[in-house]
């Protein structure tokens, strides 16, 4: 018998530390994924606090993936995917019948692990979200997104004298800050990214990372990682995930230190995964 | 003759295969890590070594002895036959008949002479391709062996020979191709700039003169019509067939390659998909009469109702008909295309908070307009090469008009007409028909270069 703390009452005990810090952006309860016959997700709740950094951890499987793809219901385009439970962002459940999803992605962006610019110019690429929804009503005041998104991914700069260049044509680094540019042209309350460094080199990590400490102050950003160093770098939260279960939610300094459960001792000292 | 020859290459190729693969593992004697080739190795190269001048030497050695043998039959011949042309070519194959077990009954005494000189030369000379064919791959088949050691790269040497065969046989596709291009270019060079090549157009009549009329009047009850060769009509007949198709082709395939690759369920496409593709292996003969027999009534019909007037052949029946053929290639391969865009870009648009059709739209068709285009080129110039479905439903008058309710005619429907039945082979209009495929050839490598380009322009590199 599994006699760990039930995983409902510790994620409450530990989310009223994270309050301390920021009001729960999204609230997560009791959510459980299916593929097919596969039971991805179990019985998941967490909270996400606004306007920080909080990121998963576990070993490969884990699920932390497919929990970050029901944030902004990008489990939908896989066809033999089930979702059941709760997932509340500002208090209003996004699995809601009435909600439209198309409408739901433009509030919660989403960066990739391998960087996937459209084979469009960088200024399309960027003006491609603004476009489709409508935020623009001049040439110029798009000009401005396109610029204003760039500078906010720390891009502009390299790229501002050849925008009408193809977005494929940079290098993988300067791609995903692309993406990531692309992503916050929609202005967006919430950003989901999905290992984002796992395909760059250290130097296109690092400033991927600074990033993401300048877009914490204005976005709710959830990341996935392998690295346990990233991790402990750029977030304020860490939920580790293990077998489809939250095992510990907490500060992340205290879930490096100090972890409660042995199976996060056990993956953050390198035992396992 | 060439199959006992065929039999004993064939057995050089196994018995150098086995005697050099067992010599090989007796050399290496279990050591096969300190050998640089394995003993297959061994045995392919001593196989190739002993089959490929066998080869090489029936090729040349069969051209040979027959060159030789119609020598020594004309040489046979009595002077009178051999200084006339029609006649000697009339003797010699009859004489070569009579050698392969023809009729021998009518033949005369020239003849009889002539076959027993042929036959006697081409089996000496046959006898001789065996024998040196024989010496050769023994021989090869020996210094392969010889050549079994320890060290011998024979795995390097193999991959060489390899290379050899792949680069003769590349070669030969190309040399191919240039070999029909140079022959319908100098046929058509006749066609234009041959004095003995009576009525024959100028170039500039060729290329911009408005009738065409390869059939002058051959009695005088025929009245006064002149042969004309006046490219234009069949030019804008191919053209007015070929946009119709495209039409009628190119929103059906493509929508239905999008429908297949991104809406449709696995089961439905699972159906659907070899359907279509069925309908590229319906013979195009039985296009034609449906497009000759039922399309072009009911075109008819309808355009009575709306009291236009219509042609029983119209090339709105055969561009139609046509539009129905290359529609799976549009269709098939547009939809091969699109699946092979990645699935990241999708992701990234339905992460932008894009619908299913704006994702489509503008990102996945432009991602793969490289392969989209390619296809609608490969349609077209099906179209244009179509011949089978305008003969039967298009008719044949070459009419000057941009109408596709009139009858019309294209380009390979002419080089049809002016080839079927018997045809003296230096008139003007037989010469014609080289014109027409020369022409024909060339639009279609001026669209192939355009797609080209296009496909060049839009290339994305996405991995």
């Amino acid at each position: 018998m599994d006699m760990r703390p039930d995983p409902l009452i510790m994620m409450t005990t530990q989310t009223a530390q994270a309050t301390v810090a920021a009001k729960p952006k999204i609230v997560a309860r009791n959510v459980n994924v299916f593929y097919g016959e596969k039971h991805a997700l179990k019985d998941v709740s967490v909270d996400i606090p606004e306007r920080s950094v909080t990121s998963f951890i576990g070993p490969s499987g884990c699920g932390k993936s497919t929990f970050l793809r029901c944030i902004n219901r990008m489990n939908d385009t896989v066809p033999s995917c089930r979702v059941e439970g709760t997932i509340l962002i500002d208090g209003k459940d996004i699995y809601d019948p009435a909600l439209d999803p198309v409408q739901l992605r433009a509030r919660v962006g989403m960066v990739f692990q391998k960087p996937n610019p459209f084979p469009k110019s960088i200024y399309d690429n960027v003006a491609y979200g603004p476009r489709i929804h409508g935020l623009s009503r001049s040439k110029g005041e798009l000009d401005q997104i396109v610029e204003a998104s760039l500078r906010k991914a720390s891009l502009w700069e390299e790229v501002k004298d050849r925008l009408t260049d193809s977005g494929t044509g940079l290098s993988g680094g300067q791609q995903q800050r692309l993406c990531i540019a692309r992503t916050i042209a929609i202005n967006p309350e919430i950003i989901l990214m999905d290992e984002p460094c796992s395909a760059l080199d250290p130097i296109a990590t690092a400033r991927i990372e600074e990033l993401m400490e300048e877009l914490r102050h204005n976005f709710t950003i959830v990341i996935v990682t392998h690295s346990m160093q990233q991790a402990a770098r750029v977030s304020q939260q860490t939920a580790f995930f293990h077998l489809g279960h939250v095992v510990e939610v907490g500060e992340t300094p205290q879930i490096f230190t100090n972890p409660t459960d042995k199976r996060t001792q056990d993956y953050i000292t390198g035992r396992f995964g | 003759m060439a199959s006992w020859y065929a039999l004993v290459a064939v057995g050089l190729f196994i018995a150098g295969y086995i005697l050099a693969g067992s010599r090989a593992r007796a050399v290496a004697g279990g050591d096969y890590a300190g050998m640089h080739s394995l003993p297959t190795y061994h045995g392919l190269y001593t196989a190739s070594l002993a089959f490929l001048p066998a080869l090489f030497i029936f090729i040349c050695g069969s051209f040979i002895a027959g060159q030789l043998a119609t020598y020594s039959a004309i040489s046979a011949l009595p002077e009178n036959i051999q200084s006339d042309v029609l006649r000697q070519g009339a003797a010699l194959r009859e004489a070569i008949n009579i050698v392969r077990g023809g009729s021998p009954a009518a033949a005369s005494a020239e003849v009889q002479s002539a076959a027993e000189s042929y036959g006697s030369v081409l089996s000496a000379g046959q006898w001789a391709t065996l024998a040196l064919g024989m010496l050769a791959g023994f021989g090869g088949l020996s210094w392969g062996l010889s050549r079994v050691s320890m060290n011998f790269r024979a795995r390097n040497n193999f991959e060489k020979l390899v290379h050899g065969l792949l680069w003769i046989c590349a070669t030969i596709a190309v040399l191919t191709t240039v070999g029909i291009v140079f022959s319908v270019v100098g046929e058509t060079y006749r066609f234009f700039f041959d004095p003995d090549i009576k009525g024959k157009p100028t170039v500039f009549e060729f290329l911009f003169g408005t009738d065409w009329n390869p059939q002058a009047a051959m009695r005088a009850d025929q009245g006064d019509i002149q042969t004309a060769y006046g490219f234009l009509p069949l030019l804008t007949g191919t053209l007015l067939i070929t946009t119709i198709a495209i039409v009628v082709a190119g929103p059906l395939g493509l929508f239905s390659a999008i429908y297949l690759a991104e809406y449709a369920s696995p089961r439905m496409r699972a159906i659907a998909k070899p359907i279509l593709e069925i309908l590229a292996g319906i013979p195009t003969v039985v296009l034609g009469f449906f497009a000759a027999l039922t399309v072009a009534p009911y075109i008819r019909g309808w355009g009575e109702a709306f009291g236009l007037e219509v042609a029983s052949e119209s090339a709105l029946a055969a561009g139609v008909v046509m539009g129905m053929m290359i529609i799976p290639f549009i269709s098939s391969l547009s939809d091969d295309v699109i699946n092979a865009v990645p699935q990241s870009l999708r992701d990234g648009a339905y992460a932008m908070g894009a619908t299913k059709s704006e994702t489509i739209r503008q990102v996945i068709l432009p991602a793969a307009l490289p392969g989209i285009v390619s296809a609608f080129m490969l349609a077209i110039s099906r179209a244009i090469g179509e011949t089978m479905i305008v003969v039967m439903a298009a008719g044949l008058a070459a009419n000057l008009t941009f109408n596709p309710l009139d009858a019309v005619t294209t380009i390979t429907v002419q080089i049809k007409t002016i080839l079927v039945g018997d045809q003296e082979f230096d008139s003007a209009k037989t010469l014609a028909a080289f014109a027409l495929g020369f022409v024909l050839f060339f639009v279609t490598l001026v669209l192939n270069f355009i797609a080209l380009k296009v496909v060049q322009r839009y290339r994305e590199q996405y991995d």
